[in-house]
């Protein structure tokens, strides 16, 4: 198909369900009441000249192109802002009406280069197709005035803006207002001297307080706002529906191609997870894909201490078969495991646990999902039987109640976060969503343009299971729990056992506050306010999991949401946001060591014969290896070969001194990767992988749904991931034939009864599916335990707050906690590899005033950050986001290596690692750590490559 | 932390955080039975009990009865 824009009706979709008939141009038209008459005309097929309308933004009226004739009304109005009305006569081609369009175009091109051949947009310019479609053929003025010549703006390194280029339609505006919720752009000046500006007139896109999430970019009808790839190439002339590659919203994409180059990704108006929207990471940071530093060679080297060698595919899987057969012979079966990634498809996710299981004949297959959200998978499965969340997305749309907990969506989930913002600010007359945020950072949600926090609850990191329980006690003591939702949908003594605990004198807020540093009657406040305000909905992320008490957290929101009757139904729920962008995919598809595709356990006789006679082997009853007991197995000498696709354990994985000990203790470390990762500075064996753009699959996001992800171009390393595992697991001896990635779901639905009914066939009519896909539920499961819970009752469990054990002392009197940032995505190993280093170039330590103060420490001062674990440097930042007592930074930069300081020490149930509290010092700093000088040395060796041709 | 150490931290933190369940023994035994793989559980009863709280210990005992009685 030749390239088309999507469609644009002009204003937004009207959701009411009365509908209304109206007569236009001759034609009878039917559409919801409340639709503009421009959209009702878009409908039908008719296309009413308009600028200053596109339908992400509500109606404007300010361009004057888009007037219509209506019978028995005077004037010509705009259609855009007249809505239609039962039996209303439309006409919107008149000589009238044209005359006036000619001349409302004539004075917009009076004022507007000519320079349409040159143009970025030409082609693909609103501006240029409008003044084709009134006709115009002269411009009368001899304007002496205008707002032309004037300088360009560079700075954004995704897309320029050239002012003389703009009609001062304001799209751009209403889009940061509406659709991104920043509020970044405004108006400066008037008639000619009208300019948009980023902020104040000092500001330049880049330094201001935008986000460049290209919101913007897409509303511009002109080449005003214009990416800087279509200005170096040209416009698409093919597009692909895809699905991003980033973080766990899993935003729906248009891959606009010329030939098998990208020439940018625009954000799908019909993608169900992100309607429309699109952050700086998915919209412009794809560089990485082309990147120099890409590998596109299988290499190999007997030990980490010799450089690379390139070889051929068919040496590369021989040799590694042979490697993995040798130690399997010399140590046994169990010295062998996987890692699977929570970047890679559920295809290949699914191939590597079954590499794993029916090829090494163990169960040693760990995900990252295991450092992340093995506890979400721990809690809700224990509590409401299903390990996922249990909304969509656009349930935030009926939330009364907002309540963030360890999640800072408008860095870690910006698109998400954007809808969040928009429900918060109230829209249509309706009033904004209150907002709790539990959080021990003043994140941006917590105060940003028209929303406030009802409640921030600044805790001490590590207390969270405090805080939730005394928010129980407040709710069960003053008789706020919903008993009758309790009485129908959960265990009642387990109820009243919890009710009980919680309601204990000693977890009351007044009592936990030395504890969590929570003020009492604050807590009191948001407990009532989430228990009475209407439809409550908890978003939580890692603040929350990685702890020592991650999995009981989550039971704690579990026990929170059912005590309140906040679950199975739109508008409320628990909702994990995942970090990556098949976390919730990765943990469905039996990567855990434990669990079978679906989250049946090992152990199941049943379960583990279905997959039995579907593959042809007898598998191991026994859980394996979890990703730290791999590192530690390896350490005592007993794990000796690690098959890790997509992920760097060795930047991601905290105290790094230790993973390091474990990866060289390994006879065959085999890195599936993009690039030399960090964990390849310790592998044998590198086998060069595809990007998203390059191969076809599935990701699932964290509203369980099953999104296409489709190849755009062909792979750089020859071949898709998911064909590399295939030909590894065809060099070990086993009879595996796939042919396409669709025949890996066909066996994933066969095997998996909640994915019974998804099938690629059904993903490409659907668009996407929601888990669980079945006889009862073919469309699919927006809304989880509508009619009870997936485990029959609902379990409340009892959650002691219990302290971690990494304390502070005079040694280590600091809390360091980590997180991410926008610009930056996980180890950095993409977005590090794009123009996005220009937002966030390195980690930075941020310390309260008073921290610094006491240690002579000022903004942008070299300090040591030191733990038990090991120590770092980094860069300090002041600021009174963070508590005192309480340091952040970032974990996005190898240099940094935030995780050489985090500790061992992990959740209980999961051993997902307490990654947000571990106590440190800091300290001023002339230079580098031993370990960073060291590792850097170590980065060099390792990646030299014999064949004297640099790798590209 | 050696893996041993490491080992009886962990049971120890597994039976801390299910002291309130109405059977802390039998849930702390079969966590472990569901979590840990075959060489950990070795290692635990070849370990022994010491440094271990009396729940956690009551359930490696309970756990590896059962591995002998099977």
């Amino acid at each position: 198909m030749t390239y088309q824009p999507q469609k644009d009706f002009g204003t937004p979709e009207s959701r009411s369900p009365d509908a209304v008939t109206l007569t236009i141009d001759g034609r009878e038209v039917t559409v919801p009441a409340g639709s503009s008459v421009m959209r009702a005309a878009s409908e039908q097929g008719t296309s009413i000249p308009k600028l200053c309308a596109t339908d992400s933004v509500k109606s404007f009226g300010s361009c004057r192109l888009c007037l219509v004739e209506i019978d028995g009304r005077r004037g010509t109005p705009a259609s855009c802002t007249t809505p239609v009305e039962p039996g209303m006569v439309v006409r919107t081609q008149t000589p009238h009406l044209a005359k006036l369009r000619k001349g409302v175009m004539e004075l917009y091109i009076s004022d507007h280069p000519l320079d349409c051949l040159t143009c970025a947009a030409n082609g693909d310019c609103e501006l240029q197709d409008q003044a084709g479609a009134v006709g115009l053929r002269d411009v009368r003025y001899d304007v002496q005035a205008t707002h032309l010549g004037q300088e360009k703006d560079h700075s954004n390194p995704y897309f320029d803006f050239d002012p003389s280029k703009c009609i001062a339609c304001s799209r751009c505006i209403r889009a940061c207002d509406e659709v991104q919720g920043t509020l970044a752009l405004t108006m400066e000046g008037r008639g000619w001297d009208s300019k948009i500006s980023a902020g104040l007139a000092s500001d330049n896109f880049l330094e201001s307080e935008c986000v460049s999430c290209g919101a913007c970019v897409q509303a511009c009808p002109t080449a005003t706002l214009v990416e800087k790839k279509v200005v170096e190439v040209g416009t698409p002339e093919r597009s692909v529906v895809t699905t991003c590659a980033y973080c766990g919203v899993g935003c729906t994409f248009r891959a606009e191609m010329r030939g098998e180059q990208l020439v940018r990704m625009v954000p799908y108006k019909d993608g169900k997870a992100n309607r429309g929207h699109s952050c700086v990471k998915g919209r412009f940071a794809w560089g990485y894909a082309q990147h120099q530093e890409r590998i596109l060679k299988p290499m190999i080297r007997k030990s980490i201490s010799d450089p690379w060698r390139e070889v051929e595919w068919d040496e590369a899987f021989a040799y590694t078969a042979s490697e993995l057969k040798r130690i399997s012979a010399k140590y046994g079966r169990n010295a062998l495991g996987g890692i699977t990634s929570s970047r890679c498809t559920n295809e290949e996710t699914f191939l590597v646990q079954k590499l794993v299981r029916a090829g090494f004949g163990n169960n040693n297959v760990d995900t990252c999902a295991r450092v992340c959200h093995s506890p979400t998978g721990y809690g809700l499965k224990t509590t409401f039987g299903t390990s996922a969340g249990t909304q969509d997305f656009d349930s935030v749309e009926d939330t009364d109640v907002i309540l963030i907990i360890g999640a800072n969506p408008t860095d870690g989930h910006p698109v998400f976060a954007s809808r969040m913002k928009r429900r918060l600010r109230g829209q249509d007359g309706r009033t904004g969503a209150k907002l709790i945020v539990i959080d021990p950072r003043r994140t941006d949600i917590v105060r940003s343009p028209h929303i406030e926090a009802q409640h921030h609850l600044p805790l001490r990191p590590g207390t969270n299971v405090a805080v939730l329980t005394a928010m129980a006690h407040v709710i069960v003591t003053e008789g706020l729990a919903d008993e009758a939702f309790i009485r129908e949908r959960c265990d009642w003594d387990e109820y009243s056992h919890w009710a009980e605990f919680v309601s204990q004198s000693r977890n009351s807020p007044e009592n936990l506050q030395p504890v969590t540093l929570v003020d009492a009657e604050e807590l009191r406040a948001a407990a009532r306010l989430y228990a009475t305000g209407g439809n409550g909905a908890i978003y939580y992320g890692l603040g929350v999991t990685e702890h020592s008490q991650g999995s009981s957290t989550v039971m704690a929101i579990a026990n929170l949401a059912m005590a309140t009757g906040n679950i199975g139904r739109r508008g409320v729920g628990v909702n994990p946001l995942r970090g990556q962008n098949n976390v919730q995919g990765a943990c469905d598809m039996g990567s855990f060591p434990h669990e079978l595709a679906g989250y049946r356990h090992i152990s199941d006789g049943t379960a583990r014969k279905l997959f039995e006679d579907d593959w042809g082997v007898t598998l191991d009853p026994e859980p394996g290896l979890r990703i730290p007991n791999m590192l530690d197995a390896a350490v005592d000498g007993v794990f000796k070969a690690l098959y890790c696709q997509g992920e760097d354990i060795l930047q991601s994985d905290p105290n790094t001194a230790h993973v390091s000990a474990g990866l060289a203790a390994m006879e065959c470390v085999i890195v599936h990767d993009l690039f030399l990762n960090e964990t390849a500075n310790y592998a044998h064996i590198f086998l060069p992988g595809s990007t998203f753009l390059e191969k076809n699959g599935t990701f699932t996001n964290a509203e369980r749904r099953i999104q296409p992800v489709r190849k755009v171009m062909t792979p750089m390393n020859g071949l898709e991931d998911w064909e590399v595992t295939q030909r590894l697991a065809q060099a070990m001896g086993l009879d595996w034939n796939y042919t396409h990635p669709s025949e890996i779901m066909d066996e994933i639905a066969r095997l998996t009864p909640t994915f019974a009914g998804v099938s690629f066939a059904r993903i490409d009519e659907a668009g996407s599916l929601q888990w669980p896909v079945t006889a009862d539920a073919p469309d699919g499961s927006p809304i989880m335990h509508v009619d009870g819970f997936v485990r029959g009752k609902g379990k409340f469990v009892v959650t002691d707050y219990v302290p971690t054990d990494e304390k502070t002392g005079p040694r280590f009197p600091l809390l360091l906690t980590t997180g991410r940032i926008l610009s930056q995505y996980n180890v950095g190993a993409q977005t590090r590899r794009t123009e996005n280093v220009a937002w966030h170039p390195e980690d930075l330590l941020e310390i309260h005033p008073v921290d610094a103060e006491d240690r002579g420490v000022k903004s942008g001062d070299w300090v040591k950050l030191a733990s038990r674990a090991g120590e770092t440097t980094l860069r300090a930042t002041v600021t009174d986001r963070v508590a005192p007592g309480v340091v952040y930074t970032t974990f996005h930069h190898a240099v940094t290596q935030a995780n050489v300081v985090t500790t061992d020490f992990s959740d209980w149930a999961t051993n997902c690692p307490e990654y947000k509290v571990t106590a440190v010092q800091i300290s001023a700093s002339n230079g580098p750590t031993e370990w960073q000088e060291e590792y850097e040395a170590l980065s060099t060796r390792s990646r030299r490559v014999e064949t004297g041709i640099a790798a590209e | 932390m050696n893996s041993v150490e490491r080992l009886v931290h962990m049971a120890n933190q597994i039976a801390t955080n299910l002291a309130t369940d109405a059977a802390p023994v039998a849930a702390v035994a079969d966590h472990i039975q569901q979590f840990w793989d075959p060489r950990m559980k070795k290692m635990i009863f070849a370990h022994g009990t010491a440094g271990l709280s009396p729940v956690a210990a009551a359930a490696i005992s309970l756990l590896a009865d059962a591995q002998n009685g099977a």
